[in-house]
């Protein structure tokens, strides 16, 4: 990343900073600060797809895997707390009678958090490193991730008992005894958000400017050559991909915190393709570019949906088509060519001012 | 297992395999050959159902009763018409601009895959249509008490077949065939040798659409179209095309038929979703194990 970008990065991701914490939480009613909060959950995955996709040029079409993976295991703690000592209100009516042996651990809020954190990582490098070791490509690994999102939905939708099928998980108030439905908790909820959005795109832009980050690039332009200089590029690549989804899952648990529940309509195909979408319309090469895509999609969504039921999906439809077409470098990109527009014709009209003077 | 239930079994699978093939091939052709990942696929299978859906309310208004008997025979060559010029409008007015930047193709294809959902939304509104089965059609065929192979089936079965054949002569058999494979082989080679590569991008692509127009319109038979048909069928018929190993239709049907008939015996040990879970996840193993597919060519990239 040139310091020119950089530069235009941090400036941004400041100005996102100060509208996200000190404007939002008092312009904002606390519904619009919720839905605020619900896009914003979608913006940790667009960081990670910004790096994955953008960067390293692996398209996953199965971020809402690891998005589900970190919501369900929040949602599996809080619906214990809030239905003990009995149990989840859904397994007693599919009578299940005993709580599944793989719900034990996220009877510890500790436990869930490790879980959050490690396991949607741990998976993900386990499988990326092995399909990245066979050289499964660009095309096909979207393909095999669209399977396995795929495959994910199914399976929680058939295990009604133990998953709660595709209702989801619902109905809980309480996260160790502090509440956090009403509208102050979920304001602290979203001011915790934004910190830790904070955090991941800092960790993100380093990644993106680091040496880690030019390697990516060179990946995604000539893998075999990079290959050949004596880097693991199957390593580098499944690393990478592991922290995207460990961002995914962060922001799953957030969106679990904000919105009360999680459902498989949030994890199945067409939701992972839609965190694409966020990626590309903001810039596929910028971290704050995600930050704004994420919002400003959700935000078109939410409006659009409730004036125009009709042409939301049109919308969104050309959205995809112009971002591809026209702008592949999405609004950051536009930016960026704007800035370097202006300094050009500052730098153009100095001597102009010199001849006439002369 | 008895005799007739083994038959039955074995029916059901290559009814299954049929509708595995019809999805896939016109997908087969535009991935496999082309490179191109054409998410609106199942949209252009849409697009022959409702294309079926109109022939059959225009053949019920205004011509005699007797046609309806064989309207189907008008409706499958209008399906394949409307989606064969779809499929050169689009690739004429999208997808030529995309060519060599795969992922893009995957992204754009999807954007338009939501605009003709919400167009079919639009214009035939959001409840399922489904067109009248010709009396013909109805019933099934009992050999034996036991037996029952329900007729439209075998009707599709037989048309699946004079389908696979077709498509089988046209890239293997003629000259246009032969054009196709030399530009997709080595497209400057060929454009150098004479052959108009840019025309032959548009047909082969509207004659993927082309194929699953007729698809749509054979699944008009069994099954009732809404909006968001589409989206049910591109997954499945995207992982037919990748196990089978793209650049080989012979491998397509192979794969197919292969994950067609471990579907119908998983099913009948199992609940659906898990026969469905476990096939999913076999697929994700073999190709672990064969990134190009099971039933690639081995060729020297």
């Amino acid at each position: 990343m040139g310091a020119q970008k950089l530069k235009l990065e941090v400036a941004s991701g400041l100005l996102v900073w100060v509208l996200l914490l000190g404007v939002a939480p008092w312009a904002l009613d606390p519904f619009r600060l919720n839905l605020m909060a619900k896009y914003l959950a979608f913006a940790f995955v667009a960081i990670g797809i910004v790096l994955t996709w953008g960067y390293g040029g692996i398209l996953s079409l199965g971020q809402g895997i690891f998005f589900g993976l970190g919501g369900y295991m929040l949602a599996m703690c809080l619906k214990l707390e809030a239905s003990a000592p009995e149990l989840p209100d859904f397994m007693v009516w599919s009578s299940v009678e005993q709580l599944p042996l793989w719900w034990e651990p996220f009877r510890h809020f500790g436990w869930t958090l490790l879980g959050i954190a490690v396991l949607p990582a741990a998976l993900a490098y386990l499988f990326s490193y092995a399909v990245f070791k066979k050289r499964v490509s660009g095309v096909y690994f979207a393909i095999v991730t669209l399977a396995l999102a795929l495959t994910l939905t199914v399976l929680i939708v058939g295990q009604q008992g133990d998953t709660g099928g595709a209702n989801g998980i619902t109905d809980f108030r309480t996260l160790m005894q502090m509440p956090i439905v009403g509208d102050g908790p979920q304001r602290t909820l979203y001011c915790i958000e934004v910190l830790v959005l904070e955090a991941v795109m800092g960790i993100a832009l380093f990644v993106a400017r680091s040496r880690l980050g030019k390697v990516l690039v060179a990946i995604s332009n000539q893998e075999g050559r990079v290959r050949f200089s004596g880097y693991n590029t199957a390593h580098i690549k499944a690393s990478v991909f592991a922290l995207a989804a460990f961002f995914s899952a962060l922001g799953g648990a957030f969106y679990t915190l904000q919105v009360g529940m999680i459902a498989p309509s949030v994890l199945g195909v067409v939701a992972s393709v839609e965190m694409v979408i966020f990626a590309a319309v903001g810039g596929r090469m910028s971290v704050v570019g995600a930050v704004i895509g994420a919002v400003l999609v959700g935000f078109l969504r939410s409006y659009l949906s409730e004036t125009f039921p009709e042409i939301w999906l049109y919308f969104l439809g050309a959205l995809f088509l112009i971002a591809v077409l026209v702008l592949p470098n999405g609004l950051f990109g536009l930016l960026e060519r704007c800035v370097l527009l202006l300094k050009r014709k500052r730098a153009a009209s100095i001597p102009v001012q010199e001849d006439v003077r002369a | 297992m008895s005799f007739d239930i083994a038959v039955m079994q074995a029916f059901n699978g290559i009814s299954l395999f049929t509708i595995l093939l019809l999805m896939s091939l016109g997908l087969a052709i535009v991935f496999g050959l082309m490179g191109v990942i054409n998410m609106a696929h199942g949209e252009l299978m849409a697009m022959g159902a409702y294309a079926t859906y109109l022939t059959a309310k225009l053949c019920e208004h205004w011509l005699p009763d007797w046609w309806m008997a064989v309207y189907l025979f008008i409706a499958i060559p209008v399906a394949f018409a409307v989606t064969f010029v779809a499929g050169y409008a689009i690739e004429r007015g999208l997808i030529r601009f995309l060519y060599n930047r795969p992922l893009d193709t995957l992204l754009a294809t999807w954007g338009l895959s939501l605009i003709l959902q919400q167009a079919y939304r639009s214009i035939f509104g959001a409840q399922e249509v489904s067109v009248p089965l010709p009396g013909w059609l109805a019933g099934a065929w009992e050999p034996t008490t036991a037996l029952q192979f329900p007729l439209n089936r075998l009707f599709i079965i037989v048309l699946t077949a004079v389908v696979a054949v077709a498509v089988y002569g046209l890239l293997y058999r003629m000259r246009w065939g032969l054009e196709v494979r030399a530009v997709m082989q080595n497209r400057l080679m060929g454009s150098a040798v004479g052959v108009n590569t840019a025309s032959v991008d548009a047909m082969t692509f509207a004659l993927g659409a082309g194929l699953a127009g007729i698809a749509g319109s054979v699944f008009t038979m069994v099954g009732s179209t809404n909006p968001g048909t589409g989206q049910l069928y591109i997954v499945d018929a995207f992982i037919v095309v990748v196990f089978g190993g793209v650049q080989n239709l012979l491998g397509t049907a192979m794969s197919g038929f292969t994950l067609a008939e471990a579907q119908t015996v998983l099913e009948s040990v199992m609940s659906g979703s898990m026969a469905r879970v476990s096939i999913l996840l076999l697929v994700i193993v073999v190709l672990y194990f064969r990134p190009q597919g099971l039933f690639a060519l081995r060729a020297r990239g």
